[in-house]
This record gives C-alpha cells, sequence and structure tokens, in this order.
C-alpha cells in the first residue's frame, strides 16, 4: 500500500520567460528519504518554493497528501529548514528556547497563545536533536552545525510528517556533517518523518537515504538509492553538463 | 517635581504620556530594529511633520478649524506614509531602503511648503519639533493613551507571528503565516507610536526613543523577551530622567530625552567592555 505524501505531475515553471522546471513528474511516499541532487541553478530552490506554495507552477499538479495544493491548509505538517546562510542575522537577540518555540507558530494558529507544556515540548524537541543543555543560550553564540540543528528542533516542535531540508550542511564544518545527517536518518526510522534533502553535491548522499532524485531543469532519475549506484559517472556528467564524482 | 505633578494639570499630562511612551516606543522598536526597519521610523516621523505643518496652516486660515488638534493630521500623515512606504519597497524589490529617501524628502518638502506658508516657524511648531513639557494637552494624553491600548492589543494578537516575522521572514513565509498583512499592521501600528511621540520627544528625535533604549538592551540580552524588558527599562530611565531635567533647566524635552538615552547606551556599552575584559583576566 502505497501513500503519497508529495505528487507532482507534468509541473513547469518560468522566471521571467526562462525555463526553470521542465515537465516535472514524481512523487514521494510516506517514510520516504529523498535526496534532490542537481547543480546550481538546476531548480531545485523552485522545486522546494512550488511544494511550500511560495510559487504556483505555471502548469501542472502538485497534490500534498492526497490533497490539491490549492486546498491543502495543514502547512504545519511540513516542516522547512533552509541554508543556514540566508536565515537570520546572528546578532538576534534570541534564545535557543525562544527559537524553538516560534515553530508552534502556524500550528497554534493566529491569536492564540501558547500552550501551558510548551516549554517541556521545546525541551522535547531539543533532546531529539542533541540540544537539550543550549535551551537558554543566545541563538547567535553557537556553531552553524548547532544552529542548524536548533532550526531542526523548531520544525520538529510542530510534529511535521514531512520535513525539507534546503542544502542544510551548508556553512558546517566538515567533520560535523556526518553527525548531522546521522540524525536525520535516525529521526526518519524512528518517527517515521519523510524527508526531502536539497543537497548541491552528489558527494554526499548518505548510504541511509532511501531515494535519490536528480534535478536539471527536468527530473533525469528518480528512484531508489541502490539503482542509483549503478549509474555511471558519465551518464550524471552528461545530465549535469560538467564532471560529477561518485563517493560511496 | 512631585508637587508640581499634583498641582499642575499640564505636568500631569506631560508625564502620564511620557511614561506610556516609554514603553510603547522601546516595545514596538525591538521588532523595528532587529527587522533593520530603524530609518523607516525617521522618514515616517517627517510625514508626520508634513501633517503637523499642514494641519498649522489650516487652523491659521480657516477660522472652523481654528481649533483643531494637529496631532489628527500628523496620525493620518504617518500612517498614509507606512503604507506608501510599504507599496514603494514592494515596486522596488531589489532596492528597499530606495523607498525611505522618497517618502522622508516628500516628507520634508510638504512640511517646508506649509510651514513657509503658514507664515514660518513659531514657538507651536517648535513644540512639535522638539517636544514640549508644556504643551501636552489632556486631549494628547488620551489619544496617547488610546494609541497605547492599540499597541497593546496588536501585541497580544501577533506576537509569535511578529517574532517569527522578526527572525527568519523566509521561513516565516514558509509556513504559511500572511506575512504581509502582519507587516502592514506593524506599519501602521509603528506610525500611530510615531504620532503619539512626537508631543514629548518632538518629530526630529521620536525615532530615537525606538532605537536607542534597544541599541543599549541588545548589548545585554540573550533573550527576546529580555531584550524587550531591558529596552523598556532603558526606555523609561530616559524619559523620566528626561522630563525631569527639561522641567528643572527649562529645555525641550526632546533634547533631554536622547541625550539621556545616549548617556544610557555609552554606559551599558563600555560597562559591558569592562566586565568582559575583567573576565577574561580572571582567566
Amino acid at each position: 500500500m502505497t501513500n503519497p505524501i508529495i505528487q507532482l505531475q507534468n509541473v513547469s515553471f518560468q522566471y521571467d520567460g526562462t525555463q526553470a522546471l521542465n515537465n516535472i513528474s514524481f512523487q514521494v511516499e510516506q517514510g520516504d528519504f529523498l535526496a534532490l541532487l542537481g547543480p546550481n541553478g538546476s531548480g531545485k530552490s523552485t522545486l522546494l518554493k512550488l511544494i511550500l506554495g511560495l510559487l504556483k507552477p505555471a502548469s501542472g499538479e502538485i497534490e500534498l497528501f492526497g490533497e490539491s495544493i490549492q486546498s491543502f491548509k495543514q502547512r504545519e505538517w511540513i516542516g522547512y529548514v533552509s541554508q543556514k546562510s540566508n536565515a537570520f542575522n546572528s546578532g538576534f537577540p534570541a534564545t535557543v528556547a525562544e527559537v524553538v518555540k516560534s515553530g508552534l507558530t502556524k500550528k497554534i494558529g493566529l491569536f492564540n497563545h501558547y500552550p501551558k507544556d510548551v516549554d517541556k515540548r521545546v525541551i522535547k524537541a531539543l533532546e531529539a536533536v542533541g540540544m537539550e543543555n543550549f535551551a537558554t543560550r543566545n541563538i547567535g553564540q553557537l556553531s552553524g552545525g548547532q544552529q542548524q540543528r536548533v532550526f531542526i528542533a523548531r520544525a520538529l516542535i510542530a510534529e511535521p510528517k514531512l520535513l525539507i531540508l534546503d542544502e542544510p550542511t551548508v556553512g558546517i564544518d566538515h567533520e560535523n556533517v556526518q553527525s548531522f545527517y546521522d540524525m536525520l536518518v535516525k529521526l526518519n526510522e524512528e518517527r517515521q518523518i519523510t524527508m526531502i534533502l536539497v543537497t548541491h553535491d552528489v558527494d554526499i548522499v548518505s548510504e541511509h537515504i532511501s531515494h535519490v532524485a536528480c534535478l536539471n531543469k527536468t527530473i533525469h532519475f528518480h528512484g531508489y538509492k541502490n539503482d542509483f549506484d549503478h549509474i555511471s559517472e558519465q551518464k550524471l556528467d552528461a545530465w549535469y553538463g560538467h564532471k560529477v564524482r561518485k563517493i560511496h | 517635581m512631585i508637587e508640581a505633578i499634583l498641582r499642575y494639570e499640564f505636568l500631569q499630562n506631560a508625564f502620564f504620556s511620557g511614561l506610556i511612551i516609554g514603553i510603547i516606543a522601546p516595545l514596538l522598536g525591538v521588532f523595528i530594529v532587529v527587522r533593520r526597519l530603524s530609518l523607516i521610523a525617521d522618514a515616517l516621523s517627517h510625514v508626520t511633520l508634513a501633517g503637523i505643518a499642514g494641519s498649522l496652516y489650516v487652523s491659521q486660515n480657516f477660522a472652523a478649524l481654528a481649533l483643531l488638534n494637529p496631532i489628527y493630521l500628523g496620525i493620518i500623515a504617518s500612517v498614509s506614509g507606512s503604507v506608501l512606504i510599504e507599496r514603494l519597497r514592494r515596486l522596488y524589490k531589489h532596492y528597499e531602503e530606495l523607498a525611505i529617501p522618497i517618502i522622508m524628502s516628500g516628507g520634508i518638502g510638504l512640511s517646508a511648503i506649509f510651514i513657509s506658508l503658514a507664515s514660518g516657524f513659531n514657538t507651536d511648531l517648535m513644540s512639535y519639533l522638539f517636544g514640549s513639557v508644556s504643551a501636552v494637552s489632556r486631549q494628547d494624553l488620551w489619544v496617547v493613551l488610546a494609541i497605547a491600548a492599540v499597541v497593546v492589543i496588536f501585541l497580544l494578537l501577533f506576537f509569535k507571528e511578529l517574532f517569527v516575522l522578526s527572525f527568519d521572514e523566509e521561513y516565516a513565509k514558509a509556513s504559511g503565516l500572511p506575512a504581509k498583512w502582519i507587516h502592514l499592521l506593524f506599519m501602521i501600528v509603528v506610525a500611530l507610536v510615531i504620532a503619539a511621540s512626537m508631543r514629548i520627544v518632538g518629530i526630529l528625535l521620536v525615532s530615537s526613543l525606538m532605537t536607542l533604549p534597544v541599541a543599549a538592551a541588545m548589548r545585554l540580552a540573550k533573550g527576546f523577551k529580555q531584550a524587550i524588558l531591558y529596552a523598556i527599562i532603558f526606555g523609561e530611565l530616559a524619559v523620566i530622567m528626561g522630563l525631569v531635567s527639561a522641567f528643572y533647566l527649562n529645555l525641550a524635552p526632546g533634547g533631554t530625552i536622547v541625550v539621556t538615552s545616549i548617556l544610557i547606551l555609552l554606559f551599558v556599552i563600555v560597562s559591558k567592555k569592562v566586565t568582559i575584559r575583567n573576565k577574561e583576566a580572571a582567566l
């Protein structure tokens, strides 16, 4: 029994007349861990913005959780973590707990206040990312990797069914990248949170990812990670228009 | 001083208005500063001046409107200015700051015309530019109170949304918050607070009460609520000390309040540096 969480059918999009995405069709099912790969300018961010409803497709259909995106109202089911670099300015006076708490904003809705057990929920969300000892620290004083964990906690506090991560490891020290991915895998396996992970490099596809989609204006490959492993580097070169290295 | 306040209504008006403004201006100021909108407050205050000058001109020349309180036209000008700024910011998406000089010079230009039409500067206008201890009427105090009520209700309703919007606008939009509407409402409330504050600190110095206490608070606060608390404490300190010294030294309160704010800011910056140095020395 399959449960499509995201379904795109023949979706196209143009920016000022330039084709950014062409005839994209794919689906993501419950519990998938999909890595979306593609070079700069391949339309990865545009695709995410379409899924998040920030842009409207020129043609084609997008369904979220079995419902057309126009009528889909449960936006709190979707957690979103952007690139660290463009997220916030580091002098911002906010504690880690305040940032995590703000992840509930959409879920509890306009005009309503935070529930009484909100502090407990904040700690629980921070525990899931291993940051429970940082609740009272200023967000700007954490390292890039720690900040990204906090932003994941901010998404988790609303108990999302789908987590969309846009190049979350940009700006994170190399040695922390692996533990960051391990944490995502754990969330995927233990909580059955469906993950879409956009990455710039093919290199960092971890062995735990279940599906891979290769995007360059259009979907060149979408399937199981194992099948992706059998694709030759020559083929990837052709899709991306430059030399690609695969690391397993 | 306390005796004088009990005795004279004009002093009561000035002090109560001052105390209220000392809370609401830094309170909104925290959001303004973290969203990098400080200069917008400046632009709006100059638009408010156009409304005030226009009102003074009208009441000089039309007998029927002689008693019109300039604060009303000031509020209308300020709120229209805030809506216009948002329009312009969207029009020049990649050069948003262009909206500020456009609106600011527009405001000053209109003010200059109305001031010369109303045959130049007079004491009335001076009190609007730099604030006044004696010119605040009971009616002004009621207007300030009403605006404070609007601010409190607005923040009670939208505090968490404003926090998300201030911290990370992209995330706010991605999570489906009506960012555009909340921002527009916010700008209108800012315009109201600017109009409310001008009686005490004066139009030219309104934005300082929204930014200087916040600048000091941000040096000390770890979190957002803490920043708000410190900003309000510093704001109140500046207003009280500024009004008292303005009263005794017969100075414009706008000047004394701003100078006090700057002294507080300097004190905070220096004492923070000293504590950091001491800590480092102890290690």
